[in-house]
């Protein structure tokens, strides 16, 4: 349950990039979360509710997008996907295989209303 | 409406702490690993092992973390090492500031080999780095041969595994074959030991690598 440190890293990051006067217009903020981030974007979504009430971007919400654990196989060239963060190729069952994406999480875009 | 682009990472924060913690650690050649497991599986058992072994061999420094107690600070001072306790009030995961904080606290020039034990959790800890060489991931018998497969995320980004408690063997659900091909399903990557801490088995190998990464 680490998703409420990262609501509050969230804040802080929009926080540098917007100037405070318009830190009440901020829209939405969005996510690139990776499926084998760790991260539960419900659960995320959830923490950021509950804590932005108390800070100044309490008009804006989430928009996440989830981005497919991808790997790309040495052997037979192809880029595959699964669901269970094993590093199989899908197509060949190669396990030499290195990750493409899928692991981290970004923030993209902040939407302001103006 | 005005959209504001931008491509940064949630935890860059605590990556950019991590890498002062790195540059600490090269400047004053220190081997760290990051251990990470569940609660119980033996971190603290393996560590005073570890300590027993390789001790007036190289000179060890345990960084605690735990939600509450400095129960396993307690035990490791009985060895006469430096040890500092991070107590989280709460929070599941050590971040790379914690361990900043806590290093003001050891004399790094007397140290070539430091422990993080991490808070006892197979999620949260993962995500972060504290600036460690590498995470280790300890893993008993008695949590089951399916655990890599439940939680991806620990043994994709460990780089050694510790197989502990396996003089349990005989008594618990659990295939050794099966958890390593588990494992290495997740992390073809991953090296992997087998220890005891109660017979011992397998420590003096565990203790060998590090021998190996430590530069003396």
């Amino acid at each position: 349950m680490h998703e409420l440190s990262i609501a509050q890293n969230i804040i802080e990051i929009v926080k540098d990039y917007v100037p405070e006067k318009d830190y009440k217009d901020v829209k939405s903020i969005m996510l690139k979360i990776g499926e084998m981030s760790g991260i539960v974007a419900d659960s995320l979504e959830f923490c950021f509710e509950a804590i932005k009430i108390d800070t100044p971007l309490s008009n804006s919400k989430l928009v996440i997008e989830k981005i497919p654990f991808m790997l790309f196989c040495n052997k037979c060239k192809s880029e595959t996907s699964n669901t269970f963060g094993v590093r199989i190729c899908d197509k060949c069952g190669e396990t030499d295989t290195y990750v493409v994406s899928g692991t981290d999480m970004k923030i993209t875009e902040i939407e302001l209303d103006s | 409406m005005g959209i504001i682009t931008i491509e940064r990472k949630v935890l860059e924060k605590n990556d950019e702490i991590a890498a002062l913690n790195r540059k600490l650690f090269k400047d004053n050649k220190i081997f760290v690993i990051n251990i990470v497991s569940s609660p119980g599986s033996g971190k603290t058992s393996i560590l005073e092992r570890t300590i027993e072994e390789l001790k007036g061999k190289i000179n060890i420094a345990v960084v605690e973390g735990d939600v509450q107690t400095d129960f396993d600070a307690k035990r490791v001072e009985r060895y006469n090492v430096p040890v500092v306790q991070i107590v989280t009030n709460g929070a599941c995961h050590l971040e790379a500031k914690l361990v900043k904080d806590a290093l003001d606290n050891i004399k790094l020039d007397n140290i070539n080999f430091l422990v993080i034990e991490n808070v006892g959790n197979l999620v949260c800890p993962a995500g972060y780095d504290l600036g460690e060489a590498l995470k280790v991931v300890i893993l008993s018998t008695t949590e089951g041969d399916d655990k890599p497969l439940k939680y991806p995320k620990m043994f994709m980004n460990s780089s050694v595994l510790v197989i502990n408690k396996i003089d349990l063997l005989p008594y618990v659900n659990c295939n050794l074959d099966v958890l390593k091909k588990n494992a290495l399903q997740i992390n073809p990557d991953l090296k992997i030991f087998e220890t005891s801490c109660t017979s011992k088995e397998g420590i003096k190998e565990w203790c060998e690598w590090i021998e190996e990464n430590v530069s003396t």
